[in-house]
């Protein structure tokens, strides 16, 4: 029995006694962690996201998909969502308007798509002020928007997942789809960064 | 319920930590933690507006200093209990120390009684209602109008999936909100883009 003074269990601790009920339950816990560690490293990277850009950028018949069915389009390129997804938004920036992704209420991602959460998604900092004072925000993180740019803010709030669509920088004419995909940064899938 | 977790638009937060390209975990319990509640709902020990509303049912004081991963593994200790697979006690044993759990859980609500659907272009109203169990509501948006651009695919509906209780699918709409009338000039310029579902909203005649 512990009292109120009983010192709180570090963090390992108390994982490892989850570990030990899950394990009891016959869920094979020890298993899923490895399996679990392979997919979040090596298989929901934002090179997913990105190869789904690069691929818009240079197929007019593939964006028209990516920009109206997002899951069709997961689904030709090979890739899923987890069941609780449902849809799939791609939200394409413009010269005039820049799209920028949250989570106010906790940090969803579309996680198998790019990636899940980075650490700044996650702070309290971003989740608080981005809606409200998202040019700021931006502008502190290293995005300097001109003045003319129309910001929008999605926040996701049910199990629609978003990603942005970049605008394709200059000069990138000669590039292959796996070239173009090597430039575009998780970041910038988020909206918090151009290519 | 109104809970510390509902942090949109929320003032005396500094600038974002961590800057840009940041990894996604620091620490191998980090992996452990994410992959275990994964798997408790991979196994049906309980659904993710659960592990979403028991973190939101953490006190205040505990939600704003752990991290990220703590409040997943804070989460899932306390569906474990409450699912009857551990009980806190034991769970303290095999810690070897307190085990913070998050506030028992209050009660959830089924669908909206005057549940309507909606079509792109509608003028819409979030209802002014206040509920003590899970909801899917950022209370910015709370009372406020907005303009529906688009509707997602049926989702259970989180303010009676969050308690395991039973309610129809519903529609979310894609609602454009202009950020100065959610914050009157309180805000910069934007549209804020919220997923509402049909039962938080109605039309703004």
């Amino acid at each position: 029995m512990t009292s109120d003074t009983t010192p709180i269990a570090s963090i390992e601790q108390r994982l490892d006694a989850i570990q030990t009920v899950l394990q009891r339950q016959g869920m094979q816990p020890a298993e899923f962690i490895n399996t679990f560690d392979e997919l979040a490293h090596e298989h929901w990277v934002p090179a997913n996201g990105a190869g789904l850009v690069a691929r818009a950028w240079t197929d007019p018949t593939f964006k028209q998909l990516l920009l109206t069915d997002g899951m069709a389009a997961i689904s030709e390129a090979g890739l899923s969502m987890p069941v609780h997804h449902r849809h799939f938004v791609v939200l394409e920036n413009t010269v005039d308007i820049h799209n920028v992704i949250c989570c106010t209420l906790c940090s969803c991602t579309a996680f198998t798509i790019i990636g899940l959460p980075p650490d700044w998604y996650k702070d309290l900092a971003y989740r608080s002020r981005v809606v409200r004072e998202a040019r700021t925000v931006l502008r502190e993180m290293g995005l300097d928007l001109p003045a003319h740019t129309q910001i929008r803010v999605w926040d996701t709030t049910a199990d629609t997942r978003y990603m942005v669509m970049p605008q394709r920088p200059a000069g990138t004419d000669g590039l292959s789809v796996d070239q173009l995909t090597a430039l575009i940064s998780k970041d910038a899938l988020i909206g918090v960064a151009l290519i | 319920m109104d809970g510390m977790h509902d942090l949109g638009g929320k003032q005396g937060f500094g600038k974002v930590l961590h800057g840009r390209d940041a990894v996604v975990f620091h620490a191998d319990w980090e992996v452990r933690a994410n992959a275990l509640y994964s798997l408790a709902v991979k196994s049906g020990v309980f659904n993710m507006d659960e592990y979403r509303h028991a973190i939101e049912r953490m006190t205040p004081q505990h939600y704003l200093t752990a991290s990220y991963y703590e409040r997943s593994l804070t989460s899932l200790a306390t569906l474990c209990v409450e699912k009857g697979l551990v009980t806190h006690e034991e769970l303290a044993q095999l810690a070897g120390g307190a085990y913070p759990l998050s506030m028992p859980v209050a009660a959830g609500r089924g669908n909206h009684a005057n549940r309507t659907a909606f079509v792109p272009g509608d003028q819409v109203r979030v209802r002014d209602e206040h509920v003590a169990g899970h909801v899917r509501l950022p209370g910015y948006i709370r009372g406020k109008h907005g303009v529906v651009i688009s509707q997602s695919p049926a989702y259970p509906f989180p303010d009676a999936h969050g308690h395991g209780l039973h309610a129809e699918d519903e529609p979310t709409y894609d609602v454009r909100f202009e950020a100065a009338h959610l914050w009157p000039q309180g805000a910069e310029a934007a549209q804020v883009h919220v997923a509402v579902f049909e039962s938080y909203l109605e039309l703004n005649v």
